[in-house]
């Protein structure tokens, strides 16, 4: 809910910010709308592991049976569905609202889709690290932010494309590339990284 | 490279060329002396705590 | 006889043989950094032509490429020892890692000034959002990450672990994030390329050059010897090893 609401917010500061004016806001729509998924996707992150961390469920999940790289992935997934998948259905509201030509919704809403599943398992590997730390929602951020650089470039000029009338599918392919890598490295990460959280 | 004024001016980039060559020197003592004081420092600090309790 | 070929390497885990080992390469690297430099230095502001599109304002180059090379070489050091470490469960490797990333983010910084400074009288503006500053300043920003990440932990074990996984997943998305700002940077200044012209170096230019990289190197090298032995004090102030290595 929250990240979903954070998402429009955002959104809707970049005009009161800049100017309302329609050539504008179709010029900065993409780059707007996914840097407001992007920040979106940060404040998701933040309840990833650390409920489970303060009330002692995290440790039960790494004792299990269940190899944890497993665990941490399903984790991830789990939460992409209340936190990314919001904002992946509130992205073509937030296009509209910048006269983000309506053909190009599809490309718009597969680059979110695929930019913030990477960007959730990003999320979570920072998640990881800071979770048992007392400043750790403050670094969590700094720590995410330079790994999705690539995602919010390809994201977004994906999205610019579509909405120029190009073809997208090139920086598409990327973006799934790029997701497909998460996919594979890092619930490892994420274990190690919940590993190293838990022993401190 | 002729004169030392040439060589101070670089052709009218002296401005630029000379804050970076003077910036680089500070990050190299700086890189160099920081690790040699806290080395220093450590020391000191073992030694003393030997001293006193052998 | 195989555990006899992995001795050397063993040796390396021992806190008390790397401080000696530092401690006796350090000068030496020192002076190798120091003749390289002077020698770099008077070949690249002293004896070498003016460049003919940028008349001596190139010569910035002579601090900032070695600059740019070794922020990127440290980083390489941290996520090898960071490995390292991981892997073989070697604190020694975790305590270089953490030594380097100090000394990589002050270069990547001297990059970054350096960089601009040298923009500035050829584009008019301080800053540039090219393809190589760009990524130094996004790398810059993952040194800032490990350091602080390591620190923030108060037991200084779990610290390491916690940077060096974060050093191995910023290791891996490095060439992405530099094809992906080169891509992004290619579509938005079409091929004007600002630091471009490597192909036209002239050798009155390569050879100060690499006698400034070498001697970065080496500095860094030195520089590194010496904060891993401040690193080995402050870890283990309260072992034997310790009182007796600063007698």
């Amino acid at each position: 809910m929250m990240p979903a609401m954070f998402f429009v917010l955002v959104t809707t500061l970049f005009p009161l910010g800049l100017s309302p004016q329609p050539e504008l806001l179709r010029t900065i729509a993409p780059g707007v709308v996914w840097v407001a998924a992007l920040l979106a996707g940060l404040i998701g992150q933040e309840s990833l592991f650390k409920s489970d961390y303060e009330d002692g469920c995290l440790e039960q999940l790494v004792l299990s049976a269940m190899p944890l790289p497993l665990i941490a992935a399903t984790r991830v997934a789990s939460h992409w569905i209340v936190t990314g998948l919001p904002v992946m259905i509130l992205a073509p509201l937030m296009g509209l609202l910048m006269d983000y030509p309506t053909q190009a919704m599809g490309s718009l809403v597969l680059s979110v889709a695929l930019g913030t599943l990477t960007l959730s398992l990003l999320g979570a590997v920072a998640a990881a690290l800071t979770v048992g730390l007392r400043q750790g929602s403050m670094l969590m951020p700094i720590l995410v932010l330079p790994l999705a650089v690539p995602v919010l470039i390809f994201g977004a000029e994906a999205a610019a494309r579509a909405a120029r009338g190009e073809d997208a599918a090139g920086a598409l392919y990327l973006l799934a590339a790029m997701l497909v890598l998460g996919i594979t490295l890092a619930p490892f990460a994420i274990a190690a990284a919940v590993r190293v959280s838990l022993e401190s | 490279m002729s004169s030392l004024h040439e060589f101070l001016s670089m052709g009218g980039y002296g401005a630029y060329v000379w804050p970076a060559y003077g910036l680089a020197a500070i990050v190299i003592v700086i890189n160099i002396a920081l690790p040699l004081r806290r080395l220093r420092r450590l020391q000191a600090d073992i030694r003393r705590r030997a001293g006193a309790a052998p | 006889m195989d555990k006899y070929r992995w001795a050397w390497f063993h040796r390396f885990g021992s806190p008390p043989y790397v401080y000696r080992i530092a401690g006796l390469w350090a000068p030496w690297f020192a002076w190798v950094a120091g003749l390289s430099m002077v020698a770099g230095l008077y070949g690249g502001l002293w004896a070498s032509p003016p460049d003919y599109q940028q008349g001596d304002g190139f010569r910035i180059i002579y601090v900032h490429v070695p600059s740019a090379y070794l922020s990127m070489m440290c980083y390489g050091v941290v996520a090898a020892a960071s490995a390292i470490g991981l892997i073989w469960r070697m604190k020694i490797a975790h305590t270089v890692a953490v030594a380097a990333a100090p000394l990589g983010a002050s270069f990547t910084f001297l990059a970054l000034i350096t960089g601009s400074l040298w923009g500035r009288p050829m584009w008019g503006t301080y800053w540039v959002w090219d393809a190589r500053l760009t990524s130094e300043l996004i790398l810059l920003f993952l040194y800032l990450g490990f350091i602080a990440l390591s620190r923030a932990y108060e037991d200084s074990r779990s610290g390491d672990r916690a940077g060096a996984v974060l050093a191995l997943v910023g290791v891996v998305n490095l060439p992405i994030i530099h094809y992906s700002v080169v891509w992004w940077s290619s579509l938005h200044q079409g091929s004007t390329k600002f630091f471009g012209n490597d192909a036209e170096i002239q050798t009155s230019m390569l050879v100060p050059l690499l006698l400034m990289i070498f001697g970065f190197t080496f500095l860094f090298a030195a520089c590194l010897a010496k904060r891993v032995q401040g690193e080995l004090l402050e870890r283990e102030r309260h072992s034997a090893w310790a009182a007796e290595a600063v007698r």
